[in-house]
């Protein structure tokens, strides 16, 4: 249901975090969570064309099979750039840095983060991080693949090899920082009888999120300064000739990537717990099982890592444990699906921008986790492992999945961190644009995969042409998908609909306080009495 | 309940938090979050080094020789000194005694500065005898490659531990100047304490380096040439 | 709001007390450990060195760390931190460890 009644006059005017003062070492210089969300909001986005704009360069070499846009060095920058781009520059940051920073403290009813101090750090090492990227795209960028295998990445690659490794480590700091101040905050910083049970799922997807952060970069970290290492003092740690192990590198490499996978999805399913809830009236459908299943996921997460080297030289043995444990922990995510579906099922459903997204996400997440069932499957695996099946099942979830949900929380919460509405109308389009354009990109990729078509070749057999053509016809729809957005978005900054408080309906802490908040967020601190997702409902949970 | 920004007058109070006991559990579960994100950092090379030592145990015999085992257990202990005055230092700041904060920080950095001076001597050693990888390796045994490698995991490991302490001076210098403006007392102390818990994570990975780097080969036979 | 963490001991004097015992026992373990480390002991090496080591830790953790007196959740993040680093060895290892094992392939 949404509601937009006009708020009275004065309210437009009250001081919030964004008039409260300005000019630009304000902003360069705040500790205000909301603000440092909006720098992270600006900076991604930033990095977010870039990457995307070396995916439109690779899909257009693709049109044909032969390699004829670019050389295949240069194919390899491309690919590679795009991948340490959207990985560590945009997704890892995307919901935390950005949602969850603004959202986070308010929802539990707190002033402001932890260390607010370290939260301004945590952006600023993101810049440093992303300058140093920039560098290395000017200087012509490096193309070992996101994954910098060695040896080639160490011994033989003739790219910025280092500085990109540098590059990556301090983006670390970043995501390292951020889950810090998430995990303190979230556990000594509750309003009074904001029970751990009374969480939204918001928060323990975030949370969850900040263990693995925590957890698992710092292992990235000394990976990454072991391969500077070898590269710069020609030693071999993961050498043969010296009797190093090339798959050490990848134990060590994956031991945090695989992990980080999930640090890239689980705010994502965070978010589309908050709407789906909201926009069908009705309480979550099994809250413990969902915040369990966040927590389950960021355990079981780190036990998997094995299932990218079924084929590169693991023992087999190692490769059936790790087998096992992949099948394991597809089960909470699945679980979080089913509760999902659940909470709709029965729920007053409305079709704001929002919850076409959590649409979409549910959908495209639940056909990317499935064939994720058939990579973990040791013997389809060595006729699937690097081709376009891998690729098109990560996109299905990162795109289709993680990418939908930010865009769905950008919409839904659009109005509280602005104090403005989206136009509705555009919004829904685009949407429909996004996923349209997104099942034509990628769907025919399973397809390419299946039959044979190795990733990161930019040159194909004339019979993979077709499906080709259609997965870029579909980028470019996608392409404009995310475009106009971008358009609208700024737009209504100006000259959106002022929000009411709570446009929504929704319940929730961060819908009790003005839109935009004040800089301490509430004028008093909030007292919580009530279970979260208290929606008023006709129909109670079924089972 | 609290109302509005506490109120707490404290120069040193922040606002987001409701009172000094607050901010001070705050402080210490933080600083111990940032302590496991140490762990698996320095996790990352204990687990390289675990990998390759199973795989060349007699290689890594070899190369340990080349260390100095009774420097190496000097250096330990001096370490172990600086802990000691560490954690008197972070009482004393508790109870207010900054002009006796500054005289145990000073002992600490001695400490420290001892410590990375021995090691500074003893990476010159391994100069001298030609067991720098990279730079200047030159070992004629059969398993060289293989002792070259343990080489390697020796200088990073200890590099980046004495890269922590250099860091460790740094903070403990920093504390000494907030210590001479007489800031620490029972109300706050949190910077005292939770440097002082980082000095002693860097203390406990040289306790685990020590016997992983100098002592594999210390009870066999001499392999080396000296 | 949330209670204190409790601190270090009312009794500084006791306090100190034990952090000297604690000290002269981490400079006696650290002898024990060079001087056995010089007695060939088989595959028993690497154990006693480990279990001083870890003792050794242990010590510095519980009371120059003061975990001993720490809240709850301090202690679980600390126990995690080393119980992650025991799945990235134990992992790692059933790789390494199991190389040399007869293929499946090839009949057992």
């Amino acid at each position: 249901m949404s509601t937009t009644t006009l708020p009275p006059p004065d309210l437009i005017v009250r001081p919030n975090y964004l008039n409260v003062s300005h000019g630009l070492k304000s902003w360069l210089l705040t500790k205000d969570h909301k603000r440092i969300a909006i720098l992270y909001l600006l900076s991604i986005t930033f990095f977010f064309f870039i990457g995307g704009f070396f995916a439109f360069l690779i899909r257009l070499e693709l049109l044909t099979p032969a390699g004829d846009l670019v050389s295949d060095d240069n194919y390899n920058r491309l690919f590679s750039m795009h991948g340490i781009i959207m990985v560590f520059l945009f997704l890892i940051p995307s919901v935390p840095a950005v949602l969850g920073n603004f959202v986070l403290p308010i929802m539990i009813g707190a002033r402001d983060l932890a260390f607010p101090r370290v939260n301004l750090l945590s952006w600023y090492i993101y810049v440093l991080a992303g300058l140093f990227t920039l560098f290395v795209v000017f200087a012509g960028g490096v193309d070992t693949g996101w994954t910098f295998y060695v040896p080639y990445s160490s011994l033989y690659a003739n790219g910025w090899v280092v500085a990109t490794a540098v590059g990556v480590f301090i983006a670390g700091f970043s995501s390292i920082l951020t889950g810090l101040n998430f995990i303190v905050t979230v556990h000594k910083m509750r309003a009074p009888g904001l029970t751990w049970g009374r969480l939204p799922l918001f928060i323990w997807s975030n949370y969850a999120t900040a263990i693995i952060q925590v957890l698992g970069t710092p292992v990235l970290a000394i990976t990454l300064t072991l391969l500077a290492v070898e590269r710069i003092a020609h030693v071999g740690i993961f050498d043969p000739k010296v009797g190093g192990d090339p798959v050490l590198f990848q134990h060590m490499f994956w031991f945090y990537s695989h992990p980080a996978v999930y640090i890239m999805i689980l705010p994502g399913m965070g978010v589309i717990s908050e709407i789906v809830t909201c926009f069908s009236r009705k309480r979550i459908f099994g809250y413990s099982f969902v915040a369990a299943a966040s927590l389950a996921i960021a355990v079981f997460g780190f036990l998997v890592w094995g299932h990218h080297m079924f084929v590169t030289g693991q023992s087999i043995y190692a490769g059936m444990v790790f087998s096992l444990l992949s099948f394991l922990v597809a089960i909470p995510s699945a679980i979080k699906v089913f509760n999902w579906t659940a909470t709709m099922y029965r729920g007053s459903i409305s079709y704001e921008t929002p919850m076409l997204y959590a649409f979409g996400f549910i959908g495209l997440f639940t056909i990317g986790g499935l064939t994720g069932l058939f990579l973990a499957t040791l013997g389809l695996d060595v006729h699937l492992h690097d081709t376009y099946f891998i690729i098109a099942h990560f996109h299905y979830i990162m795109v289709g999945g993680m990418l939908m949900a930010y865009l769905g929380g950008i919409h839904f919460w659009w109005p509280k961190m602005t104090g403005r509405m989206y136009p509705e109308g555009w919004a829904r389009f685009a949407a429909l644009l996004v996923f349209v354009g997104f099942n034509l990109t990628f769907g025919p990729q399973f397809i390419l995969g299946y039959l044979g078509m190795p990733r990161r070749y930019h040159a194909y057999p004339p019979e993979f042409q077709v499906l080709n053509v259609l997965s870029t016809a579909g980028a470019s729809i996608l392409a404009v998908g995310y475009l106009i957005p971008m358009i609208y978005l700024i737009w209504s900054l100006k000259y959106g609909r002022i929000a009411a408080p709570n446009p929504w309906g929704a319940v929730g802490l961060e819908w009790q306080t003005s839109s935009p908040p004040p800089t301490e967020n509430f004028e008093t601190t909030p007292i919580v009495t009530e279970e979260t997702y208290h929606y008023s409902n006709e129909a109670k949970d079924f089972v | 309940m609290s109302d509005a920004p506490a109120t707490v007058t404290h120069p040193a109070f922040a606002h987001q938090f409701d009172n000094l006991g607050q901010q001070r559990d705050v402080a210490v579960f933080g600083m111990w979050v940032f302590l496991v994100t140490e762990i698996m950092f320095f996790g990352g090379l204990f687990a390289g080094y675990t990998v390759y030592r199973s795989m060349y145990p007699h290689a890594f015999a070899i190369a340990s020789q080349y260390m100095n085992v009774t420097v190496g257990a000097l250096n330990t202990g001096v370490l172990i000194c600086s802990s000691l005055t560490m954690v008197l230092a972070v009482q004393a700041a508790q109870l207010g005694r900054n002009r006796v904060v500054i005289w145990f920080l000073l002992a600490t950095i001695a400490f420290g500065l001892v410590f990375l001076g021995v090691k500074a001597y003893e990476y010159h050693e391994k100069w001298v005898e030609q067991v720098v990888p990279g730079f200047n390796f030159h070992i004629h045994l059969p398993e060289a490659r293989q002792i070259e490698l343990l080489m390697v995991f020796y200088f990073v490991m200890t590099g980046m531990h004495a890269l922590h302490m250099v860091i460790g001076v740094g903070l403990l210098s920093y504390l000494i100047w907030r210590a001479s403006k007489d800031e620490f007392g029972p109300d706050y102390f949190n910077p005292v304490d939770n440097i002082g818990l980082y000095w002693h994570f860097v203390d406990i990975v040289w306790i685990f380096l020590f016997p992983m780097l100098y002592l594999i080969g210390a009870h066999l036979p001499r392999m080396i040439h000296e | 709001m949330t209670a204190h963490e409790k601190h270090a001991p009312e009794n500084p004097a006791a306090a100190r007390r034990s952090y000297v015992y604690v000290w002269l026992a981490l400079l006696a373990l650290t002898f024990a450990t060079t001087t056995v480390g010089k007695i060939d002991l088989g595959p028993f090496n690497v154990y006693v060195a480990l279990t001083i080591a870890v003792i050794k830790a242990l010590l510095v953790m519980l009371f120059f760390m003061h975990v001993n007196h720490s809240r709850g959740i301090t202690r679980v993040y600390v126990v995690a931190g080393f119980f992650w680093l025991g799945i990235m060895l134990v992992m790692t290892l059933t790789d390494y460890l199991t190389r040399r094992w007869p293929s499946p392939s090839s009949g057992w």
